[in-house]
């Protein structure tokens, strides 16, 4: 792998650039790129953080220099096979119903189908969590079905409840906290994809995987107080990358 | 859990910080932490902590509270202010020096005006739980420090000592500089390919203000426009306390300690970790002029800056027990309040 940047954000971080575009095959580089250098423990190194196409190495610079930190990446890039990586493919419960879906009768108008036409094709469709970001916990998930992508809304929301399930261009996301949001809600997941209580923070992490399953407005009631009791945990199954 | 004091009242933006939340940045949680390390770092020696005890950080104006625990030391880091204690014609701790309170004193946290972010710590540090590694406070998303969110009125705050032993109370040798004139160091990048030489040229001869609408997350700059090659959008990449972020209003944006993780506009420039405190301690209004630097450069000043704390650190010195009227005291209410009681 010749193909890579190394760039500087000041003596705080070194970004590792593996690409400019949202692709997937950037996308599996960067995660195997993260997996290697998290194995290979980094002296000085306090954070490794995957984006779309690039790794945030956070650095001390008082315990180590970044021109260190350069020549032991620029070498592990070097030399990064694929290296193997258990990840998680989740089963996300999304009630698709027009009340839990503000947008999906515009998205559907837009796109020349029907309201259950986009939630089978959203439904239909294995996604790979990209990165997070955003806010905390906040999936971006792609690639979506290209029928159902769309440029962001024209007005964004100052509002978007939690648990919202929203889509814009190839992506789709799962809003963990009320927060401003300018893509189109097309359903919304019981399911918490964030709790500050738990040790690791986020329910998905970057190289998950991530399956809709469509339920009843009354499923969605049952599962969201199961969740609110803390006695639902959404099934996964491992799988190597 | 240790009550130790009630606030009365609750300032503008007290909120309980520490070092800040490492190794979460990958599923999107900032790393929040003291604005100005340095001034936390300096508050938490005056009261013996070692690095690490969480600290309440005052923005805007400063908290009143009750002692409810048995005593508690305390100490202001901030810029002139300090600590009235037990109203206005009480003793007055200059901020930069440590104090010992006993159960029912009142005490009032008058900052300087100088410093956008100030630090009062407390002897053992505050008793928050901690949330993913940390006693930081996220108010964005409500989690960590005193349940997410700044004080109110009637807020409790525990610490992990109901007593503390009578002892030579300490201050520095001399005021801490705050650098309000010196300029910003940055390192360039890591999109400053994205920009026009001419954005380049101004970002670091023109002067910028710091606007109002600056808080934890970012300070946002009013001044010379900065051009964009083309576009203004990336695709998503990583961000630090000190990215400088261009958006598509030409205006540069600050990152600092709660910033998100990632962010879709190019960073025309990084503040160094040297100054970032430097930075932190200029409020809404204040002007900020940048110079570039290398990487390497960046590292030593750090290393620089780092040895000098030590020494601040290492030169506390004793203080006289007696809290009474004394004129440096006088002297630093006149600053603060403009003007002189002729009664007093």
């Amino acid at each position: 792998m010749d193909d890579f940047r190394i760039l500087t954000a000041a003596d705080s971080a070194l970004v590792i650039e593996l690409g400019a575009a949202i692709d997937r095959k950037i996308s599996d580089r960067v995660l195997a790129l993260a997996e290697t250098l998290t194995r290979a423990g980094l002296p000085g190194a306090t954070e490794i953080v995957a984006t779309f196409r690039s790794l945030c190495v956070n650095y001390d610079s008082l315990t180590a220099t970044g021109a260190e930190l350069e020549r032991a990446i620029a070498a592990l890039v070097k030399g990064a096979g694929a290296a193997s990586q258990i990840r998680r493919l989740w089963d996300i419960a999304v009630c698709y119903d027009p009340h839990y879906a503000p947008d999906i009768e515009e998205v559907a108008n837009t796109v020349g189908l029907t309201a259950a036409e986009v939630a089978a094709l959203h439904a239909g469709t294995q996604y790979h969590v990209y990165m997070i970001g955003f806010v905390p916990g906040y999936p971006y998930m792609g690639d979506l079905p290209a029928q159902l992508r769309l440029p962001r809304r024209l007005d964004p929301r100052t509002r978007v409840p939690p648990g919202s399930l929203a889509i814009a261009t190839s992506m789709t996301a799962v809003y963990p906290y009320e927060s401003p949001g300018g893509w189109h809600l097309i359903g919304t997941s019981p399911i918490r994809f964030f709790d500050p209580e738990s040790t690791s923070g986020a329910l998905l992490r970057p190289g998950d995987a991530v399956k809709f399953r469509p339920v009843t407005a009354s499923e969605f009631s049952r599962i969201r107080l199961a969740v609110e009791r803390n006695d639902y945990v959404p099934e996964s199954t491992e799988f190597a990358a | 859990m240790i009550p130790v004091l009630k606030a009365i009242a609750p300032g503008f933006h007290s909120t309980v910080q520490d070092q800040g939340r490492r190794g979460f940045q990958h599923v999107g949680v900032p790393v929040s932490g003291a604005l100005d390390r340095n001034g936390y770092l300096l508050a938490n020696a005056l009261v013996g902590n070692t690095p690490g005890a969480a600290c309440l950080e005052i923005i805007g104006s400063g908290p009143e509270f009750e002692v409810i625990g048995t005593s508690v030391r305390i100490a202001l880091i901030g810029s002139g202010g300090g600590l009235e204690i037990g109203g206005r014609d009480g003793p007055f701790v200059p901020s930069g020096q440590s104090t010992r309170l006993t159960k029912s004193d009142i005490l009032r946290v008058r900052l300087g005006g100088d410093a956008f972010c100030s630090y009062l710590a407390i002897e053992a540090g505050f008793d928050v739980p901690l949330c993913l590694g940390s006693r930081s406070t996220y108010t964005c998303a409500a989690f960590g420090g005193f349940a997410g969110r700044p004080l109110r009125s009637g807020d409790v705050l525990h610490g992990f000592a109901d007593d503390v032993p009578t002892r030579d109370e300490v201050t520095f040798g001399e005021p801490r500089s705050l650098g309000l004139d010196q300029a910003i160091r940055v390192v360039l990048g890591p999109q400053d390919d994205d920009f026009t030489a001419a954005a380049i040229e101004e970002f670091l001869h023109g002067s910028y203000t710091i606007t109002p609408a600056s808080d934890r997350m970012g300070f946002r700059l009013a001044g010379p426009p900065l051009a964009h090659k083309s576009d203004y959008n990336i695709v998503s990449d990583g961000i630090v306390a000190g990215s400088i972020q261009v958006p598509g209003s030409k205006l540069p944006i600050v990152l600092m300690a709660d910033a998100q993780t990632t962010g879709g506009y190019p960073k025309i420039a990084t503040v160094i970790s040297a100054d970032l405190p430097v930075l932190a301690v200029r409020g809404g209004g204040r002007s900020v002029r940048f110079q570039s630097v290398s990487r390497e450069d960046a590292e030593t000043i750090r290393w620089a800056e780092h040895q000098q704390l030590l020494k601040i650190i290492s030169g506390l010195r004793p203080v006289s027990e007696s809290q009474g009227i004394r004129i440096e005291a006088l002297y630093n209410q006149n600053l603060i309040d403009g003007v002189i009681d002729a009664n007093a």
